[in-house]
């Protein structure tokens, strides 16, 4: 029922968080470009840059409306990009120092004229940089939005545009931007044309979050998503989400706390890209861990069942035992994983110390033999590898050739009967 | 190669191009023919990439034009295709196999056009023409080395274009994608398209290529195989002395005259 | 300690103006390794990332109590620091975002702990976000000047003693670790007296300043010399320079801002003016270069369709010149000679004066002999010769040149008034058209 009044009239907390969630949006659209481009330190240059900008307009404007901000905001970004590019191209600064040259440059440069010009009044340098989330129902109303709400939808609006009108232009210049040129798509222009569009969504963010915080908007959920998917389009609308589920979060944890809201925003989107790189089920860092040790077991499984299957070949009276096995496979908690995994699947069986291969068991060995002799073959007839050094490289890799590859290298070798040292290739 | 009946796809003009007062490639000038396949050929350092960067205005021009069927290549963009080298590329980014094959046919669309269901269909058959219809959903960074340079030669395809420049396609792939590549070359010269390719191999020129171009900061010579790719030209395009392995596999051209 | 008294008696001035000059001149020395690392935002990112340090500390301890702060902003940094190299090492994201997501995210959590911080009911000095952001240059204490002189020396020892490490894993890691040494706890050193000279900096001068002294006195420096120990030397002048002049022209602004500005107006006159790597030496250069060239084309094309009639001086039409290469603006260029004596001309005909004659065929001797030499040495040329038409003769081995001179001649394409042989007829290849009217 809460949430039914809330659309009619809405309270306080939901004026905030929809003011968050839609800067979240609107910088993640712009974000995964800048993130794919590698120019995430772009964004929060130009949240620095702008503050001069913006002094001017208010000067000049003598108000603190949107048109001549986001104008001043537009021309900053500009400029900020203009000199960032010569100072790269021309005077061979590496790109990271040109970019803090100019950036830290045009804010001391703000910070000068608001305290000369505009002491006092609505620029509190501070308040800038931290924003106030709190104060954004209290703001003046346009068309029934508070002001900070009604200038993030407006660029949030800008930006979709942008996508929607660029999309395949912007896609091509940021993954391969000498192609674009190529083809007539001014990689140059593009690049511009981005910078402007950060610069001006981080001014309208700031009112609301402040301008360090407009660079976690612009550039985590956007890393968040990188690490989720594969496709560009999905990139963008997992960012939108990781944004405004971050939003939601952020906010309800301040509430819970008491504590700054744009900041806990921050922290809540911190933890979800924590939670990503670890988690993110192709790349995160748990999933690559569980996978090298899957892998890794499974090598010492299927050694296990190829080192009895050879040891039955030479004299079946006198099998392996348990002690005998896992030293050779190297003792460890792995090795005996590995043969308490083959009990439970039932290729081996126990008898007092020896183990010997079942039925299944002595199929999946005869298998992997028959790789490893195939691929012996194939090195020495087809490589010309002295036969002292094919065991190891035919070790490695027998466990990864599949079954269509096995009929291949057997067509190949028409059909041997004998690997180069003079065994039997299993059938 | 009657003369009357070669119309000019692609003409250079002393080209020099120099980087921070240094010449990196210094009065290149020449002609080719359209429907060739022409190998750019010469050691490293030579100014292989800066010409085809250079052509395609992706380096300033210190003095010189390019000509693409006679006009400037400005004008004549939509003519020209371009296959990178591999390395430039960011493999982390989220596109598919088909998404890159799609950005060929972008040039054509022209600003703010979607592609659509005619592009998509050129990229399918440009996918198969290459064999990697079956990879089609996958993301770049999967794939092997040789797949890799099939994903580019099919964005190429589908640019469309008729002359095209290709920068080491050979290098770091396998043998059979190699004989791939060759037979696909080969099919767009049988289109009457014109191919430059940079290459790195001398022991390939004369099976692969139709013209050559040999090239060490300045021109050697450019011309048909037959005559231009001799002993001579190599000499002064590689240095004095080639080395043992060259010298031994001259040595065994010349004994089988006829290859 | 007889220095302790007349430290007690310096002026707040003074000391302003001296600790920041050393602050300066520190962040300088460490700067211009983070710069050649590739690192310049590093600086900012540590900046930022301390906040939350710093706010536990306060909320730990209680009170403004400079040490704990900055160990407490130190301790964040360097995990900031750690956080950056998991990342960019272990997951799919790259450098410069990983740097951007914990710098906002450090920042962010900052932010939440000083809003915790600052309720009423906390005790203590309530550590303003204000100060954080700008410093408090003026509430220098004479305990902070002698913690800064304590630091300043201790990077000195560091540097001074691995100088020659420091620099090799600058410019060639890939080689440093082939040779043995301990690149990572190199690397990971610089990082730390980085870290150090930012959090000891950012309680007086806050961290926009601490950010832009990293980078601009080292990026200024570099402007000026190729060489490391002059760049270190530099950077900590412009670092040290920078604190008392912007301190001094800009009285009545904030004092960090004009700092900043000092360092930035050092820097932006570094990068026009400076003699090699200015851009406007530069641009010079290149015009010239340019003007040069094409010269020298003109110049060898009249020598090349002059030659075969040699010692006479041909009169050359002008179509056949312009047909023979391509040209931009050939009148121009026509005028420039008349005015230098080396070409005679009229509204048809060109023709070489015996000065240009002479110039002419220097320039072509040249020209053929780096020829001779690319192609004797093709492998190697590329990286040994810089084509100055007229240096090339400066550049070789007198006996190497004679034996390029010698194998001209042999061609028959020694240049006329140099050779002592007389020419031969021969092939110029493209271009011998109509040569005379």
């Amino acid at each position: 029922m809460q949430f039914f009044s809330d659309i009619v009239n809405p309270s306080a907390g939901t004026w905030i968080v929809l003011t968050g969630a839609a800067t979240n949006v609107a910088c993640a659209m712009v974000g995964c470009f800048l993130v794919l481009r590698r120019m995430s330190m772009m964004g929060d240059a130009l949240s620095h840059a702008v503050l001069p900008g913006l002094v001017v307009a208010f000067l000049l404007s003598g108000s603190i409306s949107i048109v001549p901000l986001f104008l001043g905001a537009a021309a900053v970004g500009l400029l900020t990009t203009f000199l960032t590019q010569t100072l790269h191209q021309y005077a061979r600064v590496p790109s990271d120092a040109s970019m803090g040259v100019v950036f830290t440059s045009m804010f001391a440069f703000g910070v000068v004229l608001v305290k000369k010009y505009v002491a006092g009044l609505h620029f509190d340098i501070a308040c800038v940089y931290e924003g106030s989330l709190e104060l954004v129902p209290f703001a003046e109303p346009i068309a029934g939005l508070p002001r900070p709400l009604f200038t993030t939808l407006l660029v949030l609006l800008a930006n979709l545009v942008l996508l929607i009108f660029l999309w395949k232009e912007l896609k091509l210049s940021s993954f391969d931007a000498n192609l674009a040129t190529t083809m007539g798509f001014s990689a140059t222009a593009l690049h511009y044309l981005l910078m402007t569009m950060v610069a001006v969504t981080t001014v309208a963010s700031f009112e609301a979050v402040g301008s360090i915080l407009v660079v976690a908007m612009l550039i985590v959920p956007a890393a968040t998503a990188h690490l989720l998917c594969d496709r560009l389009s999905i990139m963008l609308a997992l960012s939108a989400a990781v944004g405004i589920a971050a939003s939601v979060l952020g906010y309800w944890a301040a509430i819970y706390w008491d504590t700054n809201i744009a900041g806990m925003m921050t922290v809540a989107v911190g933890m979800l890209y924590g939670l990503a790189v670890m988690f993110s089920p192709r790349y995160g860092i748990c999933s690559t861990l569980v996978s090298n040790l899957q892998m890794s077991l499974r090598v010492f499984r299927e050694d296990l069942l190829a080192m009895l299957y050879r040891v039955e070949e030479l004299d079946a009276s006198k099998p392996l035992t348990a002690a005998e096995a896992r030293k050779a496979l190297g003792s460890g908690w792995q090795s005996r994983w590995a043969m308490a995994n083959l009990f439970r699947a039932g290729h081996i069986d126990r008898r007092g110390d020896q183990l010997q291969l079942t039925d299944r068991g002595r199929d999946d060995a005869r298998r992997l033999v028959r790789s490893h002799r195939l691929w012996e073959t194939y090195l020495v007839e087809h490589l010309g590898m002295p036969l002292d050094h094919v065991h190891e490289p035919a070790h490695r890799i027998e466990h990864f050739i599949d079954e269509k590859m096995l009929q291949e290298l057997d067509a190949e070798l028409k059909r041997k009967g004998q690997d180069p040292h003079g065994r039997e290739i299993p059938e | 190669m009657s003369a009357n009946t070669s119309t000019t796809a692609f003409e250079i003009h002393d080209m020099t191009v120099a980087y921070h007062r240094r010449p990196v490639l210094w009065d290149i000038d020449f002609t080719i023919p359209e429907g060739k396949l022409v190998g750019i050929v010469g050691p490293n350092g030579a100014g292989k990439t800066t010409l085809i960067k250079a052509t395609l205005g992706l380096v300033p021009l210190a003095s010189g034009k390019v000509e693409i069927y006679g006009k400037s290549y400005h004008e004549q963009r939509h003519l020209v295709g371009y296959v990178p080298q591999r390395e430039s590329v960011d493999w982390d980014f989220p596109v598919t196999v088909r998404d890159v094959v799609l950005m060929g046919t972008y040039g054509r669309l022209g600003w703010f056009r979607r592609p659509g269901r005619a592009e998509r269909k050129i990229a399918d058959r440009c996918l198969e023409q290459v064999e990697m219809t079956a990879l089609a959903n996958r993301q770049i960074r999967q794939l092997s080395g040789g797949q890799q340079q099939r994903v580019f030669l099919a964005r190429a395809l589908a640019q469309d274009a008729q002359v095209y420049f290709l920068d080491e396609p050979f290098s770091g792939v396998d043998a059979a994608t190699e004989a791939a590549i060759v037979k696909l070359l080969q099919t767009l010269r049988a289109s009457g398209k014109t191919v430059l390719i940079v290459h790195h191999d001398i022991q390939t020129v004369r099976d692969y290529f139709d013209y050559v171009v040999l090239l060490n900061m300045r021109l050697i010579a450019c011309g048909p195989v037959d005559t231009t790719f001799t002993n001579e030209n190599l000499q002064k395009t590689y240095g004095g002395r080639l080395t043992i392995l060259d010298e031994a596999a001259e040595a065994m051209r010349q004994r089988e005259p006829n290859r | 300690m007889t220095e302790l008294p007349i430290l007690l008696g310096l002026a707040l001035s003074h000391k302003v103006m001296f600790g920041t000059a050393l602050l300066g001149s520190m962040a300088g020395i460490v700067g211009s390794f983070a710069v050649l690392r590739g690192r310049s935002l590093v600086g900012d990112m540590l900046a930022h990332s301390a906040l939350p340090g710093i706010g536990l500390a306060f909320l730990i301890l209680g009170s403004r109590s400079m040490l704990g702060l900055s160990v407490g902003a130190l301790a964040s940094g360097l995990l900031a620091i750690g956080a950056v190299t998991v990342i960019a090492r272990w997951t799919r994201t790259k450098e410069d975002a990983a740097i951007g997501i914990v710098l906002s995210t450090f920042f962010g959590a900052g932010v939440v702990l000083l809003s915790i911080v600052q309720k009423p009911g906390i005790a203590g000095n309530k550590a303003g976000l204000d100060s954080y952001l700008f410093g408090e240059p003026g509430n220098m204490l004479t305990g902070d000047l002698v913690i800064l002189s304590g630091v300043g020396a201790a990077v000195l020892l560091v540097v001074a003693l691995l100088f020659k490490e420091f620099k090799l894993v600058c410019f060639d890691i890939d080689f440093a670790q082939s040779q043995g040494w301990p690149t990572l706890m190199l690397d990971l050193l610089m990082m730390a007296s980085l870290a150090v000279v930012t959090i000891v900096g950012l309680p007086i001068v806050g961290v926009i300043l601490m950010a832009a002294m990293i980078i601009l006195p080292a990026a200024t420096a570099r402007f000026w010399t190729n060489r490391l120990h002059l760049m270190l030397l530099l950077a900590a002048g412009f670092g040290l320079a920078a604190g008392p002049l912007g301190t001094y022209f800009g009285k009545g602004l904030p004092a960090g801002a004009s700092i900043v500005l000092a360092g930035a107006s050092f820097f932006v006159i570094s990068v026009l003016l400076a003699p090699q790597r200015g851009v406007l030496a530069q641009v010079l250069a290149e015009y010239q270069l340019r003007k040069r060239m094409t010269r020298e084309h003109l110049l060898r094309s009249l020598y090349e369709l002059s030659e075969s009639n040699l010692p006479e001086l041909t009169k050359l039409s002008l179509k056949s010149v312009r047909d023979y290469r391509h040209w931009v603006s050939l009148e121009k260029l026509l005028e420039q000679e008349v005015e230098k004596g080396t070409i005679l001309r009229d509204a048809e005909h060109v023709q070489l004066t015996p000065l240009g004659l002479r110039r002419a065929s220097e320039l072509t001797k040249a020209h053929r002999l780096w020829e001779m030499y690319l192609v004797q040495f093709a492998n190697i040329a590329p990286d040994h010769v810089d084509r100055d038409a007229d240096a090339i003769e400066h550049l070789l081995p007198e006996a190497l040149l004679l034996e390029l001179e010698q194998k001209l001649a042999d061609e028959g394409r020694l240049p006329y008034l140099v050779a002592e042989v007389p020419l031969s007829p021969h092939d110029l290849g493209s271009g011998t058209q109509d040569s005379q009217r």
